[in-house]
This record gives structure tokens, sequence and C-alpha cells, in this order.
């Protein structure tokens, strides 16, 4: 068989240069999976915690404000702010724009740099308000 | 026997046969969700503090019950949708991939279904410092 070596290879992971936009892409995967699972989880304990009563809703708060409950809020509100900003771009990809390889990469790094942004300002609310 | 083309029977449908109707519904509740949480963050931040009391205070009011029922909804509309495209994407074993699916329909139904009955139970409830 012969192969025109200036052509591409087919696509495949091990053999595509990573790039912003692969790692946002699979990241808009694994967050939205994340959330699905483990944040669906935290939402449905703490409201059927606070319906069940005080002493329910304090062993809600205890794991909550754990050292394991934070790194998992941690963990949810940066996959929350990932997923968001990943799927705002979609929502513009799904219209058209946005396509140009400098702008598709410059609004992917945009994703990681406003995802890490906002879990820090999210956080600095919350622990400053209280 | 069809009296329609065969183009007018798949235009449309797509390789799914069930069009873009799965697409359209991820995006739109995708949008639902994302301003049902600005609101859900916005309300946490404003809350003074986040016990039992407050809490329970605050689902007591429509204006915020409300919402909360829209989110429950949207939110769990959106991940069964969403996990659903990525079962079909990575579970290749036709067995595996089925009983993953239903496993993700009874999931989303009872997690929603649990968290919205916990909603209109605080609702509903009437004031607990009246008894």
């Amino acid at each position: 068989m012969h192969r025109n070596p200036s052509r591409p290879l087919s696509p495949h992971l091990t053999i595509w240069r990573w790039g912003p936009h692969m790692l946002v892409s699979i990241l808009h995967r694994v967050t939205g999976s994340g959330l699905a699972t483990i944040g669906a989880a935290a939402l449905v304990w703490w409201l059927a915690a606070a319906a069940s009563g005080p002493e329910a809703y304090g062993t809600f708060v205890s794991w909550a404000t754990s050292w394991i409950g934070i790194v998992i809020g941690v963990g949810l509100s940066w996959a929350f702010f990932q997923h968001t900003l990943s799927g705002i771009r979609h929502l513009v990809m799904d219209i058209g724009a946005g396509f140009e390889l400098s702008t598709n990469k410059f609004w992917a790094n945009m994703t990681l740099v406003g995802s890490a942004l906002l879990t820090a300002l999210f956080w600095f609310v919350v622990l400053g308000v209280k | 026997m069809r009296m329609e083309t065969p183009l007018s029977r798949v235009r449309g449908l797509g390789s799914a046969r069930s069009g873009a109707h799965h697409w359209w519904l991820e995006r739109l509740t995708s949008i639902a969700a994302f301003v049902l949480f600005v609101w859900l963050i916005a309300s946490i931040l404003r809350l003074p503090s986040l016990d039992y009391g407050t809490v329970t205070a605050w689902l007591r009011d429509p204006i915020a019950a409300v919402p909360m029922l829209l989110l429950i909804v949207t939110t769990f509309w959106h991940l069964k949708l969403g996990m659903q495209v990525v079962i079909e994407d990575y579970v290749h074993e036709e067995g595996m991939k089925l009983f993953s699916i239903v496993l993700l329909n009874f999931f989303t139904i009872a997690g929603a279904a649990l968290a919205f009955f916990s909603v209109l139970k605080i609702a509903f409830g009437g004031d607990a410092s009246n008894g």
C-alpha cells in the first residue's frame, strides 16, 4: 500500500499532540459526570436532610464541613464552573462561531482560567461572609 | 404500503431515528439550569447562614421553593441526557450499555423525586416554630 506521508494520520488519542481544546473537551465530560453523580447526590442529601429535621441536617453539615467534605465541595464547585464555562463555549460553537484555531484555543484556555478564578472567588465570599 | 418517499421518512431523523431531539433538549436544559444555578449560588451567598433554621425558612418561601423545584427538574433532566451520551460512547458491550441506561433512568428519577418531595415537604410543612 502506498501512503502519502504528507497526509494526516487517522485520528487517535495517542497520535494527536494535546492542546487546550482537547483538554477542555474531555474535562467537559469528566466534570459533567462528576457533577451528575457526586454533585447530584450532595444536592439530594442536602435537601432531604433539611426536610427530615434538625438532627439529619446536623449530620449533613458535620460531613460537609469536615476536611473531606470541604475537599469534595471545592472539587464540585470547580467542576461546576468548568462545566458551565465550557458549556457556554459549546453553545457559542453550536451557532457556528469560534472555530478559527486561535479563537478556539483562546476560549478553551479562558474556560480553565475562568473556572479557577470563579472557584477562588466563590470560596473567598463563602468563607469571608461566614 | 408506505405512500411516503424514503427521503420524507428520514428527513430530520438521522441515524438515531430520533433526529436532533436529544441534542436540542440537552441545550435547552443547559440554558435553564444555567439561569437557575446563578439564582441558587446568589441565594446561598446572600443567606446569613446555611444552618437548619435559615435554610428551611428560606425554602418555605414560594420565591425560593419554586425556582428550587424547577432547578431539580432541569438539572436531573440535563444530567440524564448528558450521562446517556457518555454511556453510549464508552460502554461498548450492548447488554451492559442497555443495563447502564436502565440504571441511569432509575437513579435519575429516584434522585429527582427525593429532592423534589423534600422541597415540597419543607414548603408545605408550615412554620416549624409554630409546632
